[in-house]
């Protein structure tokens, strides 16, 4: 056997890849790509949700969606920390997602225009994402599932936050529910889409499964998300979007309408309602950060050498 | 020269009576910063009761592909093992 076959080999035999074993280049590339889309997610996730944490309307409420901006921030951290142990540095991993060289999700480019998007997106958004790193708790690169297992934990309040508002929304004046069913309107499609391509249109599935980088298929995520999801909306009350969605008896499963993929095409393109404003303030952060780090680096080295200085 | 700040991993101590157990890295300027980043980003949740932080370029580790010469040997020395002695049933609190 080949190194690539035995590589293959122990992959077959669920042994993990750790950070100094020998794997194909194009193994550490995927790997790269894919968990640092997933760390940029999670920083630009912030900023639709950090623009309510002032709004909140109440106390509990904001510490709580202050709590969960934060975890979104830590998340972020994991995940690059998992990439790095590929052997690329955090500078280059930003500098990427900044010149639009790198993918963050296609969701974080539509507006939280009222307080229900708060509801929608921890319910829907962080659903979907959860739906998601369930599965790659199992992902073959051992940095990257101890991170995701991390995450999983975490997030399970995101989604239960968010339920909570859009339940005391629609339970309360007509207004209120009006503003949960708007939410569910616009965030209903591009969750869907969040799980990406359907499978025979996306091109690194194959080989990401063989190497078991990703454990589910696209279509088979989105449909267990439709599966689960469906019945909580019931229970608030609240219409789906879509007029073909119908329990099929048959297969067990919901069938749903057609994804409208010219529309995530355009998004992933850059001209979602979002993406210019998102990347802005992404580089006006880090760049109006930038005294801040240099600051800390220049006291840690000056103190580094009182130290010395003190000790001859 | 990358403008990153060093990396350092971190240990975590769960409780009392327990080991430090690596969980995750992070960068920071100094070692202070890293125990504070550390408890801000790996125990929002009660996960410790105490923080270890080392710098990653001072850890060696042990090479993957030695790996068989290294922890091979252990596999066929069964003799270290307490079920490796045949004793009668009737002997007991041994």
């Amino acid at each position: 056997m080949n190194l690539e076959q035995q590589f293959q080999a122990r992959i077959d035999q669920e042994i993990k890849v750790e950070p100094r074993d020998w794997m194909p280049e194009e193994y550490r590339q995927m790997n790269i790509r894919q968990i640092a889309q997933h760390a940029h997610s999670e920083i630009v996730g912030m900023l639709p949700e950090g623009n309510w944490i002032t709004r909140a309307p109440s106390l509990r409420r904001k510490v709580a969606l202050l709590a969960k901006v934060q975890d979104e921030g830590g998340h972020g951290l994991y995940l690059y920390s998992a990439a790095e142990t590929l052997g690329i540095s955090r500078e280059e991993l930003i500098d990427q997602l900044h010149e639009g060289k790198a993918k963050y999700s296609s969701i974080f480019n539509y507006p939280a225009l009222t307080w229900a998007d708060i509801g929608a997106i921890g319910w829907l958004v962080d659903g979907a994402a959860i739906m998601n790193q369930v599965s790659l708790t199992r992902t073959s690169y051992g940095p990257y599932a101890r991170a995701m297992v991390r995450i999983c934990k975490e997030e399970s309040f995101h989604q239960r936050q968010g339920y909570e508002i859009l339940l005391t929304l629609c339970r309360g004046t007509q207004e209120q529910k009006a503003m949960a069913q708007d939410s569910l309107n616009r965030w209903w499609w591009p969750a869907l889409m969040m799980f990406g391509p359907n499978d025979d249109q996306s091109t690194h599935t194959e080989k990401s499964m063989n190497w078991k980088l990703k454990r589910k298929k696209n279509d088979e995520l989105r449909q267990q998300f439709v599966d689960v999801t469906v019945p909580q909306a019931e229970y608030l009350g609240i219409t789906v979007p879509d007029p073909d969605l119908k329990w099929n008896e048959e297969r067990g499963h919901y069938d749903f309408g057609e994804i409208n993929w010219d529309e995530f095409w355009q998004v992933v393109k850059g001209n979602g309602p979002c993406n210019k404003k998102r990347m802005n303030d992404r580089i006006k952060a880090h760049e109006e950060g930038a005294w801040v780090r240099e600051a800390a680096m220049a006291y840690a080295e000056k103190r580094q050498q009182r130290k010395l200085q003190q000790a001859s | 020269m990358s403008k990153d700040w060093p990396l350092w991993e971190v240990f975590i101590r769960s409780k009392n009576g327990l080991s430090h157990k690596h969980a995750g890295s992070l960068h920071a300027a100094d070692a202070e910063m890293a125990i504070e980043n550390a408890r801000d980003v790996y125990t929002r949740r009660n996960e410790g009761v105490s923080i270890w932080v080392v710098e990653s370029r001072h850890i060696t580790a042990s090479n993957p592909e030695e790996a068989e010469s290294l922890f091979d040997p252990a596999k066929d020395k069964v003799y270290r093992h307490p079920t490796f002695y045949d004793l009668p049933d009737e002997v007991t609190h041994i």
